[in-house]
């Protein structure tokens, strides 16, 4: 976290100069007040000088001036910088994480990586502003009021060295305990959430199985639980407190004790011992802040790793250095051919993909059908370089995709996740992501074919619906059936469709198939699929079983051959209705 | 206030409310989160207040506990004048020549036209030539010691019990919600979120729970202190203590003044920090969408602006919140000059002596912390008591009706269910079910069709009394499922859901939740029943793996198989079950067909049905659309009635049909 922070504070080190000079400044002029406050003792009070006492008034009133506007600037400027190294990092974070393939992406997973460039740049941000304010303020403080303790006494300043070891022992000892007890009572809290959250889940359940007393068993276990951690970690507070305040005032007492004895050996002037005793006072408090904001450091730290885990994770999919366009002789673009290709996440023992081969040609349709688990996902997921093959090849019209820019290969395809994704923005912000461009008749024309136009027409503001973020506001299928649209508003030579069908009714399923079939005469498509009936169409369909190809033709052809196929048909569509 | 009302308004509330982190100090975490209100304040608190009716004794002990120790502490300073005071006058009286009485010192001074310093003189216990009476000064300052030590500790019993007292009251408000969770109809449930009934349960409870550890421990000690110093600056000099109390407003209204600015610059910090939140949220999910439609530029175009406007929202509000310090400091600073100069003053004239002042130094010192403590509390108790508010809410939604006073139970359990002119609804004025009449045989199978969303599960709902029935009524075996008790009418039921509930727990746990003190060996043979427990013992910790909650690392259709183990343990006399329609891959969907096929076995059963082989070998087919009955009979009968069944037939299964033939 450190080395993160420092640099990204390098780019700021004339503003963090300013802020220790200030800090400095506000320090030594803060410790001034109590010396001062010494002369008027000793030369004012002592000797009836009113006029003296005034003066050295006005000077204090001077200095305390002095020490606001040190501070204001400090605060101006520490808060600045730090909210600026949370601005570039974040900003570096986004970017770094932009430039990552799926392969990095499922490394970290996508709601780890959303925490990282949200709370934990905040994180790291807080704790560089409470740095550059408080913690940084702390040793300046401690060392000032050490310089000035001796300056008004030094044998009474060994007093110092007897009572910062007292407190840095018991804050020590505190410390070592809280810490675990505070992990312990975390722990505990979650669990008692976590009970909750089963048995409001599993209400059903719970009240079907006659469970409930088990259940409060269960809870009545958590809570009690917590009750001990709960009571343990107040318990330590309640002690520290009065502990502290102890060891303040005992501090006090004994300056008097032994100062007393310096005074009135006339070793030190009286005034000395009040103002000593004020930077005693003043040394023990900035420990006691730097000891509550180092609490801080912890969790920033974690944060700080996370970030720093990220910005150091390199992308492994590339632009090659001069791209290739393919550019066919026929005209059509669009043949996809896998040769023979693997695919194995990086030390993975078995590969997801292996010894695929198929060509794909413009005016077909390619479907794969198979289990749960079989590859089929990361089979399509292989044509857009989501992730990169690992032997063999994929080309398009004759040329290697890993030749090709990667955004001229995306220009190609039109593609429809496993999940249908929206964004926020209106229905038909979401539909121009296929194109910027597109006037309201192609868009129009694209809902049509997706079996979408009655139902964007029903809404209210028709095209300028919104559609929340995620597309929360409509349903599975019209999602669906919207990120379809989208694609064919990109009118691409290819079409790739990952499950895209699963959440229409039968009836929408097959008017949308042919619709698109008319729509994609000259296209080259990819479906995947569950549901036989969505592939059995299909001019090829793929049967994947444990990242292979268990069979390849149309319906027919593999009813007649592929037991696998045979064995998905007939688990959907009971034997009956098959034969 | 009608339970839609409320619905909506916590809807407003709910999720997104302040909890605070630990780590929550600091200037930033102060007044970051805007704080949310209590509707009725004033009974909510007192209700809150109330639940600590029976700690009161020994809140009343902490209470007696705090007033001694915080008069001891008080008390501290000023005692310690007197050793300051000692000190000084021996400084004073070492300077003037032994043998002369003070009194010939004083006319000597004035006889030298020092009036002040003879009235300083005059005013002090001064023997000239004698130095510092180190015997009384030891004896003040062990006094002063003995005071600070006996007040720390009943200020750390204080504490103690008193934590003791927090941790019970919020034990009991959780068993008290828990408890009332057992007791809530399921009507409840259905007709809210579940995440706003799990804030209930989860956010807000920990809110109050860190609330009353925060301030039940300070406020007393706080409000004491206040007073306590408050007195004590008045009895050393009420000019001084004017003074000081003057810098009270001057805070406050220095402090509001910069909090109203920066709570807007907070809010603003907020609502940007949620835009760059949701655009990385967005933007992420949609990691693959952005890349291939060509949007990466413009997306890291949008989140520049964004951050930047973040940047410059959360810089505005980290200043201006910053400034807060600083200026209290100044104040603190003017306060202490205004006493060293007046105070000095005063002691030259002889008016006030050395160590008031130096004590007075002190109290001034104590007595922002109170105030700033006071003011926190207030602040955090707003959120608090809205919290309770919500708890309390709950805590006071009507209950099941209670169970019948002499409960029945048939005498021979057969399966045999009579379901006779019952209606029911959920809304006063949506009739759902109307005049049902249905009877079922031992053994046979009642299949539930109908679109998604068609109310299927209304009627599971009424079988097993989660709901109960308006009119008509539901006899099994003779005996009206109201003459017995709920428990009873579920026990002779079995039920497997669609959405598959394990809990966090091993895999054992999970199936023996189908019947309480079933052996292993019952367990084993329920997993073979449902086919899995060849899985299981292909897991490297079989049945002691732990699953639910985040631990994916068995699928959806394995989980579906579990649970099914679980109802073959409760072996139940009635089946309610559930066909999966999720995306479960092949074999373990046979696995699942087959098992349940066995479950069915000899058992009367309703079955929600996706399949038609099901549908088919039904003995009674009920066909449910928007939420009513709309057709009841065979497969055969209801084909030639030509209605919805049969729509829905033809079009889901009549083109796979032809095709695979």
């Amino acid at each position: 976290m450190i080395r993160l922070l420092l640099t990204y504070l390098r780019t700021y080190r004339l503003q963090m100069a300013v802020v220790f000079v200030l800090v400095l400044l506000q320090s030594l002029a803060n410790l001034y007040l109590p010396e001062l406050n010494a002369n008027i003792i000793n030369n004012g009070v002592a000797q009836g000088d009113v006029g003296y006492i005034w003066r050295t008034g006005g000077l204090m009133l001077a200095v305390s001036f002095a020490v606001g506007i040190c501070a204001v600037a400090a605060v101006y400027w520490g808060s600045k910088t730090a909210m600026q190294v949370g601005r570039d990092i974040r900003g570096d974070l986004f970017r770094t994480v932009e430039s990552f393939s799926q392969l990095e992406v499922n490394r970290f997973g996508t709601p780890s990586l959303i925490n990282r460039n949200t709370n934990d740049v905040q994180q790291l941000q807080m704790l560089v502003a409470i740095g550059l304010n408080m913690m940084i303020m702390a040793p300046m403080m401690s060392i000032g009021g050490i310089i000035m303790a001796l300056r008004q006494d030094v044998p009474l300043s060994a007093s110092i060295a007897v009572i910062l070891p007292v407190m840095g022992i018991f804050i020590f000892f505190t410390v070592r305990r809280a810490v675990p007890l505070f992990q312990a009572m975390q722990k505990k809290l979650d669990r008692i959430n976590q009970v909750m959250r089963e048995s409001l889940a599993g209400i059903r359940v719970i009240r079907a199985f006659v469970r409930t007393s088990y259940e409060e068993r269960r809870f009545e276990e958590a809570n009690t639980d917590l009750f001990k951690v709960g009571l343990a970690v107040t318990r330590l507070f309640a002690l520290m407190m009065p502990m502290l305040l102890l060891i303040f005032n005992m501090s006090t007492v004994a300056i008097m004790y032994f100062g007393g004895q310096r005074v009135a050996s006339g070793e030190m002037p009286i005034g000395n011992l009040t103002a000593f005793i004020a930077y005693v006072m003043q040394i023990l408090m900035s420990v006691m802040m730097a000891t509550i904001m180092l609490a801080m450091v912890p969790r920033a730290a974690a944060s700080g790793e996370r970030i720093a885990e990220v910005l150091g994770t390199k992308p492994t999919i590339h632009d090659p250095e001069s791209p290739r366009v393919p550019a066919p002789a026929g005209g059509t673009t669009g043949t996809i051919e896998f040769k023979n290709v693997e695919f194995r996440y990086p030390g993975a023992e078995a590969p997801v993909l292996r010894g695929i081969s198929l060509v794909a040609r413009p005016g077909t349709v390619t479907a794969i059908i198979g289990s749960t688990g079989s590859g089929k996902s990361t089979l399509i997921n292989l044509i857009p370089r989501f992730f990169d093959v690992t032997e063999g090849s994929i080309e398009i019209d004759g040329v290697d995709i890993r030749e090709m820019a990667r955004a001229d290969l995306w220009r190609l395809i039109g593609f429809v996740p496993q999940r249908a994704f929206l964004f926020s923005g209106t229905v038909a912000d979401n539909l121009r992501y296929g194109d910027e461009n597109a006037g309201e008749a192609e868009l129009w024309q694209a809902l049509e074919v997706a079996q979408a136009r009655e139902f964007v027409e029903e809404m209210p503001e028709g095209l300028q619906s919104p559609i929340m973020q995620g597309g929360t506001n409509v349903s599975g299928g019209q999602r669906q059936r919207l990120a379809i649209a989208r694609a064919i508003v990109k009118r691409p030579p290819i079409y790739v469709l990952d499950d895209s069908f699963s959440a229409l009714d039968f009836v929408t399923d097959a008017r949308l198939r042919q619709a698109l079939k008319r729509e994609t005469e000259e296209a080259t498509v990819f479906i995947v699929a569950q549901r036989v009936s969505t592939v059995m169409h299909a001019d090829n369909i793929i049967v994947l079983d444990d990242g292979a190809i268990a069979g390849m033709g149309t319906h027919g052809e593999l009813m007649a051959r592929s037991e696998t196929y045979r064995e998905i048909v007939y688990s959907q569509l009971s034997a009956e209705e098959v034969a | 206030m009608s339970a839609r009302g409320r619905e909506t308004a916590v809807v407003g509330s709910g999720p997104g409310k302040p909890h605070r982190g630990p780590g929550g100090f600091g200037p930033g975490g102060m007044a970051a989160m805007p704080v949310e209100k209590a509707r009725d304040f004033r009974s909510s608190f007192t209700r809150l207040v109330g639940r600590l009716r029976p700690e009161r004794a020994m809140v009343g002990l902490t209470v007696g506990l705090a007033v001694v120790s915080v008069a001891l502490l008080i008390a501290g300073p000023k005692i310690l004048a007197r050793a300051t005071n000692l000190i000084f006058e021996g400084v004073i009286g070492m300077q003037l020549p032994a043998g002369v009485t003070k009194q010939q010192v004083v006319e000597q001074l004035l006889a030298q036209g020092q009036t002040r310093l003879a009235s300083m003189v005059e005013a002090m216990n001064v023997i000239p030539g004698q130095g510092v009476d180190f015997g009384a000064v030891g004896r003040v300052l062990a006094l002063v010691a003995a005071i600070y030590l006996v007040g720390a500790l009943f200020s750390w019993f204080q504490g103690f019990i008193m934590a003791g007292v927090v941790q019970r009251v919020v034990y009991r408000l959780r068993t008290d919600v828990d408890q009332k969770l057992a007791r809530l109809p399921l009507k409840y449930f259905d007709g809210r979120s579940r995440g706003d009934i799990l804030s209930r349960l989860t956010n807000d409870i920990d809110n109050i729970s860190n609330t009353l550890q925060q301030t039940l421990t300070q406020i007393v000690t706080a409000v004491l202190t206040l007073v306590g110093v408050l007195v004590m600056m008045f009895w050393i000099s009420p000019l001084l203590a004017v003074l000081s109390l003057i810098t009270v407003p001057l805070s406050v209204v220095v402090t509001m003044m910069i909090a109203k600015r920066s709570q807007k610059q907070f809010k603003l910090q907020w609502k940007r920090t949620g835009s760059v939140n949701g655009h990385v949220e967005e933007m992420y999910t949609g990691h693959n969408i952005v890349k291939v439609f060509g949007r990466q530029a413009k997306a890291i175009a949008t989140f520049d602006e964004e951050n930047e406007e973040l940047y410059r929202a959360s810089f505005k509000a980290q200043f201006i919140s910053g400034i807060i310090m600083p200026s209290m400091m100044f104040i603190g600073n003017l306060n202490y000059v205004a006493i060293a100069v007046l105070g000095g003053i005063r002691v030259a004239s002889g008016t006030l002596s050395l160590g008031d002042v130096q004590a007075f130094i002190q109290y001034s010192r104590q007595f922002t912390q109170p105030i700033t403590q006071v003011a926190s509390v207030a602040n955090i108790l707003q959120s608090a008591v809205a919290s309770a508010e919500r708890v309390f809410e709950m805590l006071d939604e009507e209950e099941e009706t209670a169970d019948v006073a002499h409960p029945i139970l048939p005498a021979e359990p057969r399966g045999h269910i009579i379901m006779k002119d019952v209606s029911f609804r959920y809304l006063p004025d949506t009739p759902l079910i109307e005049n049902l009449n249905l009877e079922v045989e031992p053994g046979q199978t009642v299949a539930i069709v109908g679109p998604t969303g068609a109310g299927k599960t209304t009627l599971v709902n009424l079988l097993m009394r989660f709901y109960e029935i308006d009119r008509g009524s539901i006899v099994i075996d003779g005996v009206d499922t109201r003459a017995m008790t709920r428990d009873d009418v579920r026990r002779l039921f079995g039920m497997v859901l669609q959405d598959s509930w394990l809990f966090g727990g091993t895999i054992r746990e999970n199936i023996a939740y189908g019947r309480e003190g079933a052996g292993e060996e019952e367990i084993e043979a329920a997993a073979a029943a449902a086919q899995v427990d060849h899985l299981v013992r292909t897991l490297p910790e079989g049945y002691e793996t732990r699953v639910g909650d985040e631990s994916t690392n068995i699928s959806e259709g394995e989980q579906q198989l579990l649970t099914i183990a679980r109802a073959f343990l409760a072996d139940p006399l009635i089946l309610i079950l559930d066909e999966a329609t999720s995306s479960v891959d092949t074999r373990t969907e046979v696995m699942i067909q087959k098992a349940m096929a066995r479950l069915l076995e000899g058992r009367t059963s309703f079955v929600i049905a996706h399949r038609l082989s099901t549908i088919k070998d039904a003995d009674t087919i009920l066909v449910m659309n928007h939420g009513q009955i709309v057709e009841q009979g065979s497969h055969d009968e209801l084909l030639a009635r030509e209605g919805f069944y049969a729509e829905m037939y033809n079009s889901q299964f009549l083109e796979p049909l032809i095709e695979a033939a």
